[in-house]
Formats: C-alpha cells, sequence, structure tokens
C-alpha cells in the first residue's frame, strides 16, 4: 500500500495500517453497521476511514449543542466527501442530534438519513454527495462569521480523491486571499479513490507542498490514532498566524473490517449478501 | 443496459481505430478486457469532470471519438459549460454515457439522480439526446453512435430492465418507434414515452386494451433531434396524448412534445397531460420503483390516469 510518492511522510504508514481501536471507535463502528444492516447498503470503506477524525472534532473540538443545531456561535463542520455519511450520521446520532433508532431506517423511503447527508437532518451544515462543493461553501460561513464578528471555526473534510476536482483549488485559493484563519480543510488520506489507488488513478503528491503552496499551513497525522489526532487539532488551534489550515489526516479506507481494508471493493455495496453482512458483523460485533 | 454499453465501446473499439474510453473515477476494472486490448485508448481519470470534457474535446479535434462515461449528473451538471462550449460549440463527436437518468440512484438522495438531464442537453444546439429502453435497442443506439457527426448524451436505465424493444421494429437516431402491433392509426389515447418509461407505458397500454381502450405507444429514444412528424401525425389521430418520462416535467420529452404540436399542428392541439416527476428535488429514499410509483408514472399510474382523463373528456 504505501507508495513511493507518499514515503516522505513524517507519519509512519505503517503504524497507520495498524493502530487499534479503542471501545468508542469500535461504539461508533457499531452503529454504522447498525445503518448498514438495515439499509442493506451503504459507501462503508469510506465511511470507516473517518470514524477517528469526525470523533476528536466532535468529542473534543467542535462547539456545538445538539438541542440546538441551529445555534448561531457554533463551530462548523461540512462532510463535503458526502459519500462518507454513515460514519457523521453514526456520530450524530450518539452525540443526540437525533433518536439513534433513526439509523435502522437508514436509506428506506421515509427516512431523513439516505446515502448523501441532506441539511434535513440535524446537524448537517450542508447537502454534499457531488464532490468538491465542501470548500467553497466553508470558506463562505468562514466569511460570514468574520463579517458578523463571530468566532466560529469551520472545518471542511475532503476525500482524497475529491481533491482532485478543481473546484477545491479555486476554493483553496480563495481562502488564501482572504486569511481564512478561521477555515481548516482536512483530508481523508486513505490513499484510494473509487477505480482503485490515488497513485494510480490521479496521484495528487506532492500533497502537503501542494496546500502550502495555496497558502494553507500544513499539519500532519494518523487519522486513526486519537492522541495524535487531539494534538494535530490542538497545534492547529495554537497556531496564531493568518493562513487557513490543512490538517492532512494518513487513514485506511475501510478501517476496522479487514476484508475491507485498503479494498476498493468496499468502497460501496449495494444488495449486501448475508456473508457480506456477517464479515462486518463479525468484525464490528453487533 | 448500462453494461452492454461499455461492452459496445469495447466492440467499437475494435471496429474503428478512432474510438477512445474516458472514465471519470468509476469502478474499479471496468472495461478491463478493453483497457487490457488497447491500453492507449483507455483512460481512467481522476474525479474532475470538467476536465475530462475538456480533454475528450481536444481528441476530437484530432479525429478520435472519445465515449465518456461517469454517472448522469455529474456529466450533465458538473461540466455544463465545457458541454456546451467545448463540445457543442466545436460540434465535435464526443459522446457522454451518464449512468443511472432519472431515479435509479434513488438511495444516494438529490445529488445522484438526474431528473433534469434532459431538458439540459435538449436546450443545447448540435446536442443529440438519447434514453433507449433496454439492452437491446442500447446495442443499436451504440451502433448508430459511431458515425454520427454530432456530440451525443447516452442516458442509461439501471441495468437488468426487461427487453421490450424489437430489431425488426428498426432503429434510426431521430426516429420514433411504434410499439403495439396493429395500432399505428388511430387512437383513444396516444402514450408518447421516452426511456425506460416506455416499459411502463407498455405494461399500461396492456391493461387499458384489455378493457377496449385503443392506445397507440410511440418510444421516442432520441429525445433530440425529436421526430415531430411522427409526434404530430399520431397526435392529429388521438382524442388523448399522454406523455411519460422518469424526468422532471419541466423540459423534457413532455416539454418537446408540446413545443412539436404547438409548433406544427394546424387546428386544435388534443389534450395532453405530461407524467413525470413534478418540479421538485426527491424528498424521499427507497427505490426507483417506489419513487416512480409515489409520483405515479409506472404502469399502474398511468393506467389510472389515462382512464381518468377519458372518463372526464366523455363527460
Ligand atoms: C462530482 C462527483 N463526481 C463523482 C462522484 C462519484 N464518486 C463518489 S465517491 C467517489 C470516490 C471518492 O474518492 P475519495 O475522495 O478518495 O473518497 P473515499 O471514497 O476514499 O473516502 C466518486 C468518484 C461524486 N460523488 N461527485
Ligand atoms: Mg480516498
Amino acid at each position: 500500500m504505501i507508495h513511493k510518492t507518499a514515503s516522505k511522510y513524517a507519519t509512519d504508514l505503517d503504524l497507520v495500517q495498524q493502530a487499534t481501536l479503542d471501545d468508542r471507535s469500535r461504539h461508533l463502528r457499531r452503529l454504522i453497521f447498525r445503518a448498514i444492516e438495515n439499509g442493506g447498503r451503504g459507501h462503508i470503506g469510506p465511511a470507516l476511514s473517518l470514524v477517528e477524525i469526525i470523533r476528536v472534532l466532535y468529542d473534543d473540538f467542535l462547539r456545538h449543542d445538539p438541542a440546538k443545531p441551529k445555534w448561531r456561535e457554533r463551530d462548523r463542520f461540512i462532510l463535503s466527501k458526502g459519500h462518507g455519511c454513515l460514519a457523521l450520521y453514526a456520530m450524530l446520532a450518539d452525540r443526540g442530534f437525533f433518536d439513534v433508532g433513526e439509523l435502522d431506517r437508514f436509506c428506506h423511503f421515509d427516512s431523513f438519513l439516505g446515502g448523501h447527508p441532506e441539511t434535513v437532518v440535524p446537524g448537517v451544515e450542508a447537502c454534499t454527495g457531488a464532490l468538491g462543493h465542501g470548500l467553497s461553501i466553508g470558506l463562505g460561513m468562514a466569511l460570514a462569521a468574520r463579517m458578523t464578528g463571530r468566532d466560529s471555526k469551520v472545518y471542511v473534510l475532503m476525500g482524497d480523491g475529491e481533491i482532485n476536482e478543481g473546484s477545491v483549488w479555486e476554493a483553496a485559493a480563495c481562502a488564501d486571499k482572504h486569511r481564512l484563519s478561521n477555515l481548516t480543510a482536512i483530508i481523508d488520506y486513505n490513499k484510494i479513490q473509487s477505480a482503485g489507488s490515488v497513485f494510480e488513478i490521479q496521484n495528487m503528491e506532492p500533497l502537503t507542498d501542494k496546500w502550502t503552496a495555496f497558502g494553507f499551513r500544513v499539519f500532519e497525522c494518523n487519522g486513526h490514532d486519537v492522541e495524535d489526532l487531539r494534538q494535530v487539532f490542538r497545534d492547529a488551534a495554537a497556531y496564531t498566524g493568518d493562513r487557513p489550515r490543512a490538517v492532512i489526516c494518513h487513514t485506511v479506507k475501510g478501517k476496522g473490517i479487514p476484508a475491507a481494508e485498503n479494498n476498493p471493493d468496499w468502497h460501496h455495496k449495494s444488495d449486501l449478501k448475508p456473508a457480506e453482512l456477517q464479515i462486518v458483523r463479525s468484525a464490528l460485533g453487533s | 443496459m448500462r453494461k452492454r454499453s461499455l461492452d459496445m465501446v469495447h466492440t467499437l473499439a475494435k471496429r474503428d481505430e478512432r474510438v477512445v474510453f474516458i472514465g471519470s473515477d468509476l469502478s474499479p476494472n471496468l472495461l478491463g478486457e478493453m483497457k487490457k486490448e488497447f491500453p492507449s485508448r483507455y483512460y481512467m481519470e481522476g474525479i474532475a469532470e470538467a476536465n475530462v470534457i475538456g480533454m475528450a474535446a481536444g481528441m476530437a479535434m484530432d479525429g478520435f471519438i472519445p465515449y465518456v462515461n461517469t454517472i448522469a449528473t455529474f456529466i450533465t451538471r458538473r461540466c455544463y459549460e465545457q458541454v456546451a462550449v467545448d463540445l457543442c460549440l466545436h460540434d465535435l463527436p464526443v459522446r457522454l454515457i451518464g449512468n443511472g437518468g432519472g431515479y435509479v440512484y434513488a438511495p444516494l438522495g438529490p445529488t445522484h439522480e438526474a431528473i433534469e438531464d434532459i431538458a439540459i442537453m435538449r436546450a443545447l444546439p448540435r446536442m443529440t439526446v438519447t434514453a433507449v429502453c433496454d439492452a437491446e435497442e442500447m446495442t443499436r443506439l451504440m451502433d448508430a453512435t459511431l458515425d454520427w457527426p454530432h456530440p451525443v448524451y447516452i442516458r442509461l436505465g439501471k441495468g437488468g430492465d426487461p427487453v421490450i424493444s424489437k430489431a425488426e421494429r428498426g432503429f434510426a437516431i431521430g426516429k420514433a418507434i411504434d410499439m403495439i402491433d396493429g395500432e399505428t392509426g388511430a387512437s383513444d389515447v396516444l402514450l408518447i414515452a421516452t426511456g425506460v418509461a416506455t416499459t411502463q407505458a407498455l405494461k399500461a397500454a396492456g391493461s387499458l386494451a384489455a378493457d377496449g381502450i385503443r392506445c397507440r405507444l410511440l418510444h421516442v429514444h432520441t429525445v433530440k433531434p425529436l421526430d415531430a412528424d411522427a409526434i404530430v401525425d399520431a397526435a392529429g389521430q388521438a382524442k388523448l396524448v399522454v406523455t411519460v418520462e422518469e424526468h422532471s416535467v419541466v423540459g423534457g420529452l413532455g416539454s418537446a412534445v408540446l413545443e412539436a404540436l404547438s409548433d406544427r399542428l394546424t387546428g386544435a392541439l388534443p389534450p395532453l397531460k405530461r407524467l413525470g416527476i413534478p418540479d421538485k428535488f426527491a424528498e424521499h429514499y427507497g427505490s426507483q420503483a417506489k419513487l416512480m410509483e409515489s409520483f405515479r408514472f409506472d404502469a399502474k399510474g398511468i393506467d389510472a390516469t389515462v382512464r381518468k382523463l377519458l372518463a372526464e373528456l366523455r363527460r
């Protein structure tokens, strides 16, 4: 999996592959499984690579109030790679934005939890699913916060394939122009997009240099190591410069289900077979 | 239908060395056989639809015939200006294969539901807009695209759709097809449908005919250029016209038919009802079939609408 183009990272990519999951990470994955099992489908790999990122954000950094999802002073989190929504739904349900039981109706006709997140879901800030929109929306929110004198922060999580889109780099240049220090771009660097390895389909290396050249202050971490994630977001918050931040999180697509890890075939599954559900169940527990 | 269309790209590539495939981050190993046989004419690019359309344009300017494939919403909405300027303004023979027309991706929500693709593609000068009804007809369409000198939009259904088309009825881009033997003249109701909606309309025609209602069904696999001659002629002999499409009622087949009738038919227009997706984003997930049912353009809904309208007309 470790490709020479990415091997110069300070983060040990072997440790990313080997990272073990604690109780809370396993609990969140079990919530994801609830939705998958009841919906019979889902973008499985894409959700499992970002569980720890989202968990650390919501548990330790994002100013939010599940009882008041539209609270003006809240921080904003945009899941720009909307297809990772199973993790967001699990997190929002766990924090009480809506009843956990809603996960059982994932993708059902009358459910508000669909295959991509929409703003009808309490806690979801933007309708995503078409890739490459989140950073522009996020920078608009960051400018709105600045114009109204609020100290709200905006976090935008993108996929490493998603950043192929030109619109992402239009947004990056614009965030630099406006010196949006209240904006943080997060890359779920799981090294796989839909068709296969990002290094074969569309290599974006040197990634750190690219974000740096676009005016961002870049941080890097093991996206499954909760302590490492906390430290990097603390560092990013402590950084006092006027530049937007980018946090490159090294992750494993499908993390937590060995059969799905680093496996493009588990990007999306519909009509999950009993055998596949059993694979998920035995990995995550029910 | 989707698989057939891609397999046909490979078949056409064997037949003609101008044929190139360009995908935008699709499934692993998609068209793997073609990649093996013609590695230099197979491109799996990143998630960058606007770029991929410009790239296809550049190849076409040098004589190639690129077949570009990705999800329908992204190959239409995401790169609309590239399609308009790079492809249509230059009148280039690039083929856009859009996965999941209509509600195929119902569980994935509005970002993945191509409800206005026919309308926006149809609005572009020089664009040809097609929506065949099954895999067999897809073969005939793909054959016909090879030497078609303009850009073509190819709307795909879900796959595994029942085969209702027949080779003996013929196929030509821009020519509507009568789908019911013996019903090619006067009718109580003229159904005009495109894509897999034709399958629903055919089913409805069966249940209506069982009760003595004379139905004619025109299958419009090419919404642009529209077969206005056939439509105007058939509508002139019908008591009622009902259009059916898995698409917004704004700007799709129904609109195209109304435009043609209004422009060409002398005298009174026949009563015409457009069945399709109302002017809104889906508010439900579930399945394609369930959404079609809820907006009443599945076979049952068509049947009920026709009976109701005919009864009103008799009053
Ligand atoms: C504009 C757009 N083009 C294509 C797609 C289809 N699509 C959904 S997920 C995906 C791959 C995304 O890869 P990446 O950003 O690496 O996220 P990961 O799946 O690894 O989490 C693609 C191509 C889309 N959703 N939006
Ligand atoms: Mg990825």
